[in-house]
């Protein structure tokens, strides 16, 4: 098998270790240099979604599902994270919707249009999964299933080892509006609230108003979804996820919160959905949808923070390295029938063991070896 | 000797004490009741959780996954079945992440019938259990085979589901099956490790010093050998398969019993071989006859011995109906009976080659 390449140009783009400082106490402001830095994340992303919507389209991939309309939110996220294998770190339960999130983390997005393609060289499922169903144990991101809410009942258990562990590391669960109908929400509601066993989890509704093609509005009375929350006794806010300064403040305060109280929040953000469901719905872009980049950028303009000719060489430079990925990915190789046997059973427990990262991983046979057959 | 359930407990200790078991819990499990049948009294991990068999597959799939190691109880196999995708999810774990995470948590749950447990305290679920790839199911008949299972499940890196025979909760274990340094006097083990009725809260149990024991999963055990016909069976009707080969061996039919204990992964070289010498088989268990895992095991030999059988291989199972009902003679027209074994050896065995 070709071994494949390492971390795509586009990676270098951007320096892998985020240099995250809080918001400026109560005023809010968030340096420049960050500022450029969760725009950076923001306009990558989005520039990766373009990307893996023309592979689907142009018939390089099945289906596809993401979150172009989730950056500012997601972006914040992932530059927040305190990131690392194990219990001392935090414990990623993400939907389909949080690349932002990864590659704010570092992630590489060869990987994601590897995961595109279903190569083999996926380092997330080897060519087993949809597009944007990551799992990183070296950073703690559980797998990601398509199944919604299922990410809800997991997470009292990662933060029950949090809590355990005794620092500051936490859980954080991600979902949508339309996943809250499911027990599992509830059940993350009551098991996180525990009375004398409360856990430090961070639960996170993405609410973009919809579930798939069905508008949550006309199935929910609560408004808004926090409101849950009180009968639990479990601090909320309700914020504006388009607005990239409120979503990186909010998240800062509600994490800071959820590793110092050792307690459960739950943030309920207001997100745009820009391309639809998925590629089900034609993935076509939606324009009366509030677009939280372009948001960003007016501001950023307005004060002077970057110059229009700076984000748009940029997108420019992005989208065409992105363009030279997904014609390397084509090459790289398809699994095998036989593979199907391997991974059905783990041959040891590797859950304390170092991790490789998903490059390294993506170098690998990785359905043909270390694997257990049925 | 211990009975089954015992013997499971003795295992949650020896998890809790020697294999790093984090925690043993689900609705009663913990203090003061201990498991409606009494497993967990005693287990210093064990702890009650919200009425929510979601909420325990969720906590276990997420604490294994941060490194601890769960032991997760549904308190009746019944009330499984609005977990089955979560089951699914802990399955998938290795498999979907190309091998970076493994999932390793027990989920023990009693199941079948036999206690007049009516319609939802009745049912089986081998059937569901084997159709969740990525899981590994276990189903002792004895509880010498709960304890080394449950030792077994324990240190295994995967999902493993221990389904725990309800009827034989009490039975003792036979001739040969003491649990290596469990006390002589089986009134003794009783003081020792079983709760008394009444106030718990300054009972402790003294543990014997109970060493440990293994029974590899994926194993099975000839518990009879014979000639002429073949049982394979597991769980609850391991009993009933011995009594039928009895009542058979006075009309001289010589029957061998294969007792499963695995059905994921399972003991198929050891069934071929049983067959390959009887030529005449009979799978025999409790679950629903319709997509039942010894239809399954029915349809293997059909394939790979056929030109070597004397006589159409057979299943005999529970009838394909909603549930097990209350009256007696509904459940005993349920879920196949001692004459019905016999009469089914009985007819296997004078099938002309």
């Amino acid at each position: 098998m070709a071994v494949a390449q390492g971390s795509s140009d586009v990676t270098t783009l951007l320096s892998r270790e985020p240099a995250c400082t809080p918001a400026d106490g109560e005023s809010g402001a968030i340096a420049p240099e960050l500022l450029v830095r969760i725009h950076e994340v923001m306009l990558r992303s989005r520039c990766l979604e373009e990307r893996l919507i023309f592979m689907n389209k142009q018939g390089d991939g099945f289906f596809w599902v993401g979150g172009p309309g989730e950056e500012a939110l997601n972006a914040s996220l992932g530059l927040l994270v305190h990131k690392g294998q194990g219990p001392d770190f935090d414990y990623l339960h993400l939907h389909y919707r949080s690349t932002a999130t990864l590659l704010a983390m570092g992630a590489d997005p060869m990987d994601a249009l590897r995961q595109m393609k279903n190569t083999a060289t996926d380092p997330y499922s080897a060519g087993r999964n949809f597009v944007n169903h990551y799992s990183v144990r070296r950073w703690n991101v559980v797998p990601v299933s398509s199944p919604i809410e299922v990410q809800f009942a997991m997470a009292p258990g990662t933060a029950t080892a949090n809590k355990r562990a005794g620092g500051r590391g936490i859980t954080i669960v991600q979902g949508g509006d339309a996943g809250t109908a499911e027990g599992d929400f509830a059940t993350c509601l009551l098991w996180c609230s525990r009375p004398g066993h409360e856990l430090p989890c961070l639960m996170i509704i993405a609410n973009n108003a919809w579930g798939i093609s069905t508008l949550t509005a006309d199935q929910h009375a609560e408004k808004p979804i926090a409101d849950r929350c009180k009968a639990f006794g479990i601090k909320s806010a309700v914020i504006d996820g388009n607005d990239a300064e409120i979503a990186y403040r909010e998240l800062c305060r509600a994490m800071d919160y959820v590793r110092t109280e050792r307690r459960p929040f739950l943030l309920e953000a207001r997100v745009s959905r820009l391309y639809g469901h998925s590629s089900a719905s034609g993935a076509n872009h939606v324009p009366d949808e509030r677009d939280c980049l372009s948001l960003f950028e007016d501001k950023l303009e307005q004060r002077q923070v970057l110059t229009r000719s700076a984000m748009t060489d940029l997108r420019a430079q992005i989208t065409q390295q992105l363009l030279e990925l997904s014609k390397r990915v084509r090459d790289e190789p398809q699994p095998r029938g036989a593979d199907i046997w391997k991974h059905v059973y783990a041959d040891r427990d590797r859950l304390h063991e170092p991790s490789p990262s998903p490059s390294a991983r993506a170098g690998t046979d990785l359905a043909g070896t270390n694997g257990t057959s049925h | 000797m211990a009975t089954l359930v015992q013997a499971i407990r003795l295992a949650l200790h020896v998890g809790e004490e020697r294999h790093g078991v984090t925690d043993v819990f689900g609705q009663d499990v913990g203090p003061p009741l201990g498991g409606v049948f009494t497993q967990t009294q005693g287990i210093r991990t064990a702890w009650n959780t919200p009425l929510d068999e979601r909420g325990i597959l969720g906590m276990a799939i997420g604490l294994a996954l941060a490194g601890q190691r769960p032991i997760a109880e549904i308190q009746f196999c019944d009330y499984a079945f609005n977990s089955i995708d979560l089951m699914k999810l802990a399955g998938s774990m290795c498999w979907s992440s190309a091998g970076d995470w493994n999932c390793p948590m027990v989920l023990m749950t009693p199941v079948g019938s036999g206690i007049r447990g009516s319609i939802y305290h009745s049912h089986s679920f081998d059937a569901q259990a084997t159709r969740i790839a990525g899981w590994k199911v276990v189903v002792p008949s004895n509880p010498l085979d709960a304890y080394g299972l449950m030792l077994s499940a324990i240190v295994d890196p995967n999902p493993v589901m221990f389904l725990a025979p309800k009827a034989l909760m009490r039975a003792k274990a036979g001739p040969g099956q003491r649990i290596p340094g469990e006390p002589d006097d089986d009134r003794l083990l009783s003081k020792m490790i079983d709760a008394p009725l009444g106030n718990r809260s300054r009972w402790r149990p003294r543990w014997p010093d109970v060493e440990d024991l293994f029974v590899p999963i994926g194993q099975g055990h000839t518990c009879r050998e014979g000639r002429d016909v073949t049982v394979v069976t597991y769980g609850r009707m391991v009993p009933v398969a011995l009594q039928a080969a009895d009542q058979a061996a006075a009309e001289g039919i010589d029957t061998e019993v294969v007792d499963l204990r695995s059905l994921a992964p399972y003991d198929w070289e050891r069934i071929k071989a049983s067959v390959r010498k009887t030529r005449r088989v009979l799978f025999l268990n409790e679950d629903t006859e319709v997509t039942n895992f010894g239809e399954h095991l029915l349809r293997r030999t059909v394939e790979e011995l056929f030109y070597e059988l004397h006589a159409a291989p057979r299943l005999l199972a529970g009838a394909h109906v909603p549930g097990i009902g209350l009256a007696d003679a509904l459940e005993r027209a349920s879920v196949p009976q001692l004459e019905q074994v016999t009469a089914a050896l009985r007819d296997i065995a004078s099938q002309p080659p």
